[in-house]
This record gives structure tokens, sequence and C-alpha cells, in this order.
């Protein structure tokens, strides 16, 4: 279940609420989709939780395979108003 | 006679014209129209100069052709600058060109609306070929120089509105020679990384959900390397979409119109790709309300209709007149969404019959008659009626055991669980509301557990 998407989930999560605000269905689909909508929330949050901040740059080595190492930004060292 | 004529050879006075012209025209700038323009396999290029009354032939070498911006065409208006030589199996002279550039418009310019009407022409910027930008990348590669002040602002931004994001910084030159090849290679090797063509040093392939190609701002020369076929092509190629964010926002690039977005700057395409964090969490917690209030309003009006039901339960007392039951059904009839209609018209046709029976025929026997067949159609009815109820209460119940058990889930995630006395699943408050030897649903985060009671302490 958490190899659905992010976007996925909210999209989908989005849809249900449509559908069910529109009243429409019968109650075993509207409680079908309902337990589903909460999956969905559930996996929005857990994505929001789980992804981690890491800032990496890609260079190459001698044999010219490419490997990542941590990344930390030139301090500033004019004015930060360049633009 | 003789003596006094000086008479040469063709090859020789042709090598005297030669040698006059070339010595006299070593540098010559020539301004004229391009005609008959042509490129045989040589590479090199031949074309004739014209203006109104003259015309003079140019030729252009293939390493001097490859340094020129634009590409030259028919009817361009140029200026040249080379030497006359003459080309002496011919006896013909001709401009051999080392520089030119079109007249009244940078070459430059001209360069870009070249390259940008031939990809427009192949379709390079067809909205069809767009790939939409993810709303939510996890993993996005930045392809610019690691010391500039546009991925400083970049990161600044991104870090601001949501940190949780991984972020691939493709270091390349972005302007001067060869960069445009760099940055065409970063998009090609960047593409690999994300489908496991490439392995990454010690570290599995893994999908690369966006990329920002960009730079920060500075001259048109400065920005000319997003404006080059190669990487036009790169972006074009990429399965990962492409934010372009070259220069400010009144630069437009090649780049630009290729990639899948384009933002005015760097620091727009930071904004563009990383939504801000308080948003998304308060968007996902609005969703869920309304989801819970929708589901709850429909069990509210579900609940309104069986407490309808209910009260019109006095069908059962036995039944004496027709008229009475007669309302009845109309009643239920009007109340009931997928009523019984069929059994109320089968009924009033029966009591239409029997009713005239009862004054025609014998009135005494047919009375009694009709009762009992009223009392039958009766009891059928207020059978049929029950039994709709029992089903709906049915149905209610799961959907009201189900939303118990869905809504407090943020409570039960932590722990908590939901305890109901088998078999009626009345959720319990007390202990004394169970016997010993009973058995309860204890309903948890994940799951249900059958319990059987060993022992109560109040």
């Amino acid at each position: 279940m958490s190899e659905i998407k992010f976007e996925k989930a909210l999209k989908r999560l989005e849809e249900i609420v449509e559908k069910l605000e529109r009243g429409d269905l019968d109650l075993d689909k509207s409680l079908e989709i309902f337990e589903e909508g909460i999956k969905m929330s559930r996996i929005c949050s857990q994505k929001l939780k789980e992804a981690e901040k890491k800032i990496e740059i890609l260079t190459k080595d001698e044999s010219g395979r490419l490997k990542a190492e941590p990344f930390e930004p030139s301090p500033e060292t004019e004015e930060p108003s360049e633009k | 006679m003789n003596q006094e004529r000086e008479i040469y050879t063709v090859s020789e006075f042709t090598r005297a014209i030669k040698f006059v012209l070339e010595e006299d025209f070593p540098d010559v700038w020539v301004e004229g129209e391009i005609s008959n323009f042509r490129v045989p396999n040589s590479g090199h290029a031949y074309f004739t100069l014209k203006d109104k009354n003259s015309q003079l032939k140019v030729v252009l070498f293939k390493l001097n052709k490859r340094l020129l911006k634009f590409e030259p065409e028919d009817g361009l208006h140029l200026i040249v600058r080379g030497r006359i030589s003459v080309y002496e199996p011919r006896g013909e002279y001709q401009l051999i060109a080392d520089y030119m550039e079109p007249k009244g418009i940078g070459a430059l310019q001209l360069a870009f609306e070249q390259l940008k009407e031939k990809l427009f022409k192949e379709g390079l910027f067809d909205e069809a070929h767009k790939i939409p930008i993810p709303q939510f990348p996890q993993k996005i590669a930045i392809v610019t120089s690691p010391t500039g002040a546009a991925i400083r602002d970049m990161l600044r931004i991104i870090d601001r509105r949501f940190s949780n994001v991984h972020i691939i910084i493709y270091s390349v030159k972005v302007q001067g020679e060869g960069a445009s090849v760099e940055i065409a290679r970063a998009i090609k090797e960047l593409n690999e990384l994300s489908h496991g063509k490439l392995v990454k040093h010690g570290e599995p392939a893994e999908p690369i959900d966006v990329m920002i190609v960009g730079r920060g701002g500075g001259s048109i020369e400065d920005l000319w390397a997003f404006n080059e076929e190669v990487v036009a092509r790169a972006i074009y190629d990429s399965k990962i979409p492409v934010i372009s964010a070259v220069g400010h926002e009144i630069d437009y690039t090649i780049a630009d119109f290729v990639a899948d977005l384009r933002a005015p700057t760097p620091s727009a395409a930071a904004e563009l790709v990383v939504r801000d964090r308080k948003e998304v969490v308060q968007n996902i917690i609005g969703l869920e309300k309304r989801l819970i209030n929708s589901i709850q309003n429909m069990v509210d009006i579900l609940r309104s209709g069986l407490t309808g039901l209910q009260e019109r339960r006095v069908l059962k007392s036995p039944l004496d007149k027709i008229y009475e039951l007669q309302q009845k059904i109309d009643d239920i009839g009007l109340r009931v969404r997928r009523s019984p209609l069929l059994i109320y018209k089968k009924f009033t046709e029966k009591t239409f019959h029997l009713s005239r029976s009862l004054f025609i025929l014998n009135p005494m026997i047919k009375i009694e008659r009709s009762k009992e067949i009223l009392s039958e159609l009766s009891k059928g009815l207020a059978t049929t009626i029950d039994h709709r109820m029992e089903i709906f209460d049915k149905r209610l119940k799961g959907v009201l055991g189900k939303l118990d058990a869905l809504s407090p889930l943020a409570v039960m995630e932590r722990g908590y669980s939901i305890c109901r006395r088998l078999p009626d699943l009345k959720i319990i408050k007390d202990e004394s509301e169970v016997e010993k030897g009973g058995h309860v649903n204890v309903r948890l985060h994940r799951g249900e557990l059958i319990c059987q009671i060993e022992e109560q302490k109040p």
C-alpha cells in the first residue's frame, strides 16, 4: 500500500470526497470508497512524514562512474540580492 | 614587331591577374544578398553574393563555416569578410570568406530565430510531447553550476517550503566552450540513472521525479548554451520532466520552448516544484474532514429514515377497516424509497373487487371472507415491511459499526482499541456489561481480536 505515490493517493482522495459529497452512490459503494478514502488519507500523511531531506552532488570517479556525495552550498560571498 | 608584343599564355596571364587581385584585396568587407547557397559533400559552402547589378562568387570553407552561429540561407542579407582569390583552372575570381554576419540583426539573434524555427517545425515544442510536472516530487535533480547564485537560491527556497526532499545536483559548466555539451550529457545521464541503466556508485538506481535545468542571469552570450541544439534535443529526449530555469524573467531560450515547463527564474523553478508543506498538510486534513462529514451525513439520513419506518409499525395490529389500511399503505408508499408499490397496487385492486362484491353479492358471507383475505394480506404486508426493516437495520448497523471503527482512526493508531460485546457488538464501557465466559470483539488499529472474559474487576 505504501507503493502508491503520494500524488496518486491525494488525487484518489479528492475524487472520493467529491463522489461522496455528490451523494448519488448507494450505501455499500459509499462505504467502500469511504474506507478507501481513509486509507488514501493515511498514505498521504505517511508519505509526508517519511520523505527525508538529502542534498547530494553527483561527481565522477576515475572510471567515469557517477557517485553521490553530500552537498554543502558554498557560503554566500557576495550580497544575496544579486537578483 | 613580334618582339614588341608581350604575349602571355593563358596560365601566365591568369597567374598575373591572380597576383594583382590577391595582392590588392587581402582583406575586404562586402555586403550583399545570398543566392544559390549550396553545401556539397566536402562540407564547404558555395554561394553567390549579389546586389541589383552584380554578382560575386563566395566560398566559405568548412572550418570557418562551423564557427558561424547561424545558418546562411538564400535571401539573407550579409556582410562578408574575406580575401579575393583567383581560381586558375577556370579563370574565375571569388571571395574566400572567413567571417560573415547578418546585416541589421545580431548573429546570435538570427541563430536563435533560425533554430527556433527549425525545432518548431520538427515538433520539439509540441505541447502533446510535454510531460506533466509531478505535484509532489520526492527526488529532484538540478543541472546547474554548484557555485552559482542560482543553486543557492533554489536550495534556500526548497528548504523553506518543504525540506523533506531528496535533491541531486549534477554539476555542469553553464557558460563558455563545451557548456552545452556538458548540460546535454547531464540530462542524458540523469535519465539513465533514473531508469537504472547507470548505476550510481554503491547505490541502487532510483527514479528521479523531476529535473531543473538552468542558471542565473547573464548576457545573451552567457546564456547561450541554453540556446544550443544539443541541449534542446537532450531536453526533448528526457523521460524525466524538465523544468527550464534560465536567467531572468525576460530571458527566453530555446531550452524554455522545449522544456516541459518554463520557470521564469531558478527561484521560481524551486517554488514551482516544491509546494508549501503547510498548504499540503492543510489540504489533506480538509479532505479527510469532508470525507468523514459526508459519510456521517449519509448515515444520519438513513437513520432518520429508519426511525420514520419504525413509527409506522402500527401495521402489525389487526386491521378492521379498509380505509385505515389504505391510508397507512399510502403513507408508507410515500415514505419508503423503493416502497412496496406493487403490494400497494395489488392490494387496492383487491380491495376494490372485494368491496364491490361485498355490496353486490351476499354481503354477510363475503364480509367474513374478505376480512380473512384482508387479514392475510395485511399480515403479508407487515411481514414484507418487517423484513425490509430488518435488512435495513442490519445494513445500518453494519454502516455504523464500520464508521465507528474507522472514524476514530487517529486515536486507534495511538494504541487505543474498541471493545464490543458479542454477539450484539455493543460497545462496552462498563465491566458489568459483560459476563464471565462471554466473548468480546476487540477492534485494534489493525485487525480484530475475539476474546473471552476470564475475570471482571469493578
